[in-house]
């Protein structure tokens, strides 16, 4: 079997989120990490590695440094590492970002493709389901366990209260969710081995079946006007009353705010 | 002259650290109020490979070398001593004997296993009577047949009840030696389960608590002939040898120590308010840390110079290391005591309850001036080199 998983780096958030004058994420200045629900997709590929055997590829779009973050997942296990790096791809939204990779990842074989449900520093879930459209494969997103049955994968996808359990003709991709599993650590012998290993680099000129006008910022149908932390929230409001009225205090407020 | 870490050893770190803070430390200090041994940490470090780093691959090991095992025992002693010597007594002082002076039957039968953490090792040399002078050694093996028989006991055995392979040494018989009779001192190999092999008393120590030091005890224990490790008569120079590998190892707990506690101490004094201030914005506790920071430092690279040294031997077995690993292990053990006295000096009334960890840290700070060597023992090791 052959896996290939989708990993971002992203900045830890964790250290506070920076900014630059131009109101655009300051990449530089953060901590980056792999973004957690990619990191739960790796490993479950990991364990289907462990259980069936398979040859699991880790894929990125990024700067020359994203070349870290596939380190780091081969250090976990993964045997190959692509790294998708051009300046004619920077500043790619969803859409010139799934096209991109799908362009790469029609250089590849695969039955299974995992990609994170949505990246911390996007949160938009929208690149795992495009590269399904562009390579016109089925997806099941927000997974919550991952199961192979003969050549289907059979998936559980996480709702509020409930979960379905569906299967689907592999090749198939799936978005994982980070409650999917705990990742492994890395391993010294790992580390030593993926810092050994070669980054396989591809730019444009790999990329199959991709229009120049689907690439980067001018093929970014989505503009970011702004973007800036989460305001704090104020202290609010506090009283000490008996419950009747509350209750009474409660309802007056919910009115006043026309909650009710 | 390049003091910059590789990327491979920086990654290396990232992955200790984060281990060391979500795994070890919300433990330590359970793990030094219950005395008891953290079994759970050990079965994840040996799933995450931290018991065989420095052992080739084809004895099942990481193929890393020494100085990546001296930065995992130095982040992990970070946050919990205990953690750290149960790392450094396996690897240096079990796994590390048995790969250099074992034969291939003997390598292949236990490194394996003791790398993958499936199983732990320990080292006996000290008795009641053999603590810094290992040649007052009691413990004999006597040859019967095809096995060796053992009779006595050792002491403040790290890792003692919780391990399954010993490296164990004992006398097998008198040599002359510049025409006086000396003992002639052999190691072997001793798997747990052996009969006549048996535990004494456990040791209530002052600090590294949760560490399992136990009396090892064998009366008419019989291990097959084959479990010699290396030549008959050639263990003194085996355990000498072993320890000065092993002091690499302390000495990376106790930088450890000394950085935690130095790093606890930074939060801490950005805290505390005394005279309407951060006690941090006093020059006393500017000074105090200024000086706890530079001793850190110059630890961390002696810590470092002998663990490259003792990698250059692994490459070309000429090089010597006993004197870096010597004065690694005096000055970072020193140090330790030192930053972790100031710690709990800087951290006031506070610092002297079990509340906080500096407390813990002074504890666990001075087995390292005094185990594998004490201080006085590293002084002798350097002066004979200079004086030679």
């Amino acid at each position: 079997m052959k896996i290939v998983v989708c990993i971002k780096q992203v900045p830890d958030t964790k250290g506070g989120v920076k900014f630059n004058p131009d109101g655009t994420l300051d990449r530089a200045a953060m901590m980056t990490i792999m973004n957690p629900d990619d990191k739960a997709g790796l490993e479950a590929a990991l364990r289907l590695k462990d259980q069936y055997g398979a040859e699991v590829t880790v894929i990125t779009m990024g700067l020359p440094k994203a070349e870290d973050v596939l380190r780091e997942a081969m250090a976990m296990g993964a045997d190959k590492g692509i790294l998708v790096t051009d300046r004619v791809l920077g500043g790619a939204d969803t859409w010139a970002t799934s096209q991109t990779l799908a362009g790469a990842i029609r250089n590849l074989e695969y039955d299974l493709i995992i990609t994170g449900r949505q990246a911390i520093d996007g949160d938009t879930a929208q690149v795992g389901p495009q590269i399904s459209e562009h390579l016109d494969i089925p997806v099941i997103s927000y997974a919550q366990k991952i199961e192979i049955d003969g050549d289907s994968v059979v998936v559980e996808r996480q709702y509020d209260d409930r979960y379905h359990v569906l299967k689907a003709k592999m090749p198939c991709l799936v978005t994982a969710l980070a409650e999917l599993n705990e990742p492994r650590y890395m391993t010294p012998g790992g580390i030593f081995d993926a810092c050994n290993a070669e980054i396989i680099v591809w730019g444009r000129d790999k990329l199959v079946d991709v229009e120049d006008s689907n690439l980067g910022l001018k093929g970014s149908p989505t503009q970011i006007a702004k973007a800036s932390d989460k305001v704090k929230k104020g202290a609010g409001e506090k009283v000490t009353l008996d419950p009747t009225e509350s209750v009474d205090y409660i309802i007056g407020k919910l009115k006043e705010k026309h909650v009710i | 002259m390049d003091f910059t870490l590789s990327k491979k050893h920086e990654m290396a770190r990232a992955l200790f650290r984060e281990f060391a803070e979500k795994e070890v430390k919300p433990l330590a200090q359970e793990v030094d109020e219950t005395e008891e041994f953290p079994r759970v940490t050990v079965e994840k470090m040996a799933k995450a490979g931290f018991m065989g780093i420095p052992i080739p691959k084809e004895y099942g090991g990481q193929g890393c070398d020494i100085l990546t095992y001296a930065i995992c025992v130095e982040e992990l002693s970070k946050v919990c001593g205990t953690t750290g010597v149960i790392v450094s007594a396996h690897t240096s002082l079990c796994c590390d004997p048995i790969l250099t002076y074992g034969t291939e039957e003997q390598k292949q039968k236990y490194l394996p296993d003791l790398a993958s953490g499936k199983k732990l090792g320990a080292f006996g040399l000290t008795e009641p009577g053999a603590g810094t002078d290992a040649q007052g050694q009691q413990t004999k093996a006597v040859l019967d047949g095809d096995e060796w028989v053992l009779n006595g006991s050792k002491i403040f055995i790290t890792n003692g009840k919780e391990a399954d392979v010993y490296v164990i040494f004992a006398i097998t018989g008198m040599v002359e030696k510049r025409g006086k009779l000396s003992k002639e001192i052999s190691a072997f190999i001793v798997e747990k389960g052996t009969p006549g092999f048996t535990f004494g008393t456990k040791e209530k120590k002052m600090g590294i608590r949760g560490s399992s030091t136990y009396e090892l005890i064998f009366t008419d224990c019989r291990i097959p002939k084959a479990n010699m490790l290396g030549q008959q008569g050639k263990g003194f120079g085996i355990a000498m040898h072993t320890l000065d590998g092993g002091r690499i190892g302390i000495a990376a707990q106790a930088l450890g120590i000394g950085e935690g506690a130095l790093e606890r101490t930074i939060d801490y004094v950005k805290e505390r308010k005394q005279f309407g201030r951060a006690i941090g914005a006093f020059q006393n506790t500017q000074f105090q840390l200024a000086d706890m920071a530079t001793k850190a430092q110059a630890a961390q690279y002696m810590v470092y110079k002998a663990a490259c040294t003792k990698d250059q031997y692994t490459v070309d077995h000429k090089t010597s290391y006993n004197v870096e690993a010597a004065m690694a292990k005096l000055y970072a053990a020193e140090m330790a005591m030192e930053v972790t006295t100031k710690a709990v000096q800087l951290h006031g009334g506070y610092g002297y309850t079990r509340e906080y960890d500096v407390e813990r840290m002074m504890r666990d700070a001075k087995i390292t001036e005094i185990y594998e060597g004490t201080s006085e023992v590293q002084r002798m090791v350097i002066s004979a080199a200079l004086l030679k």
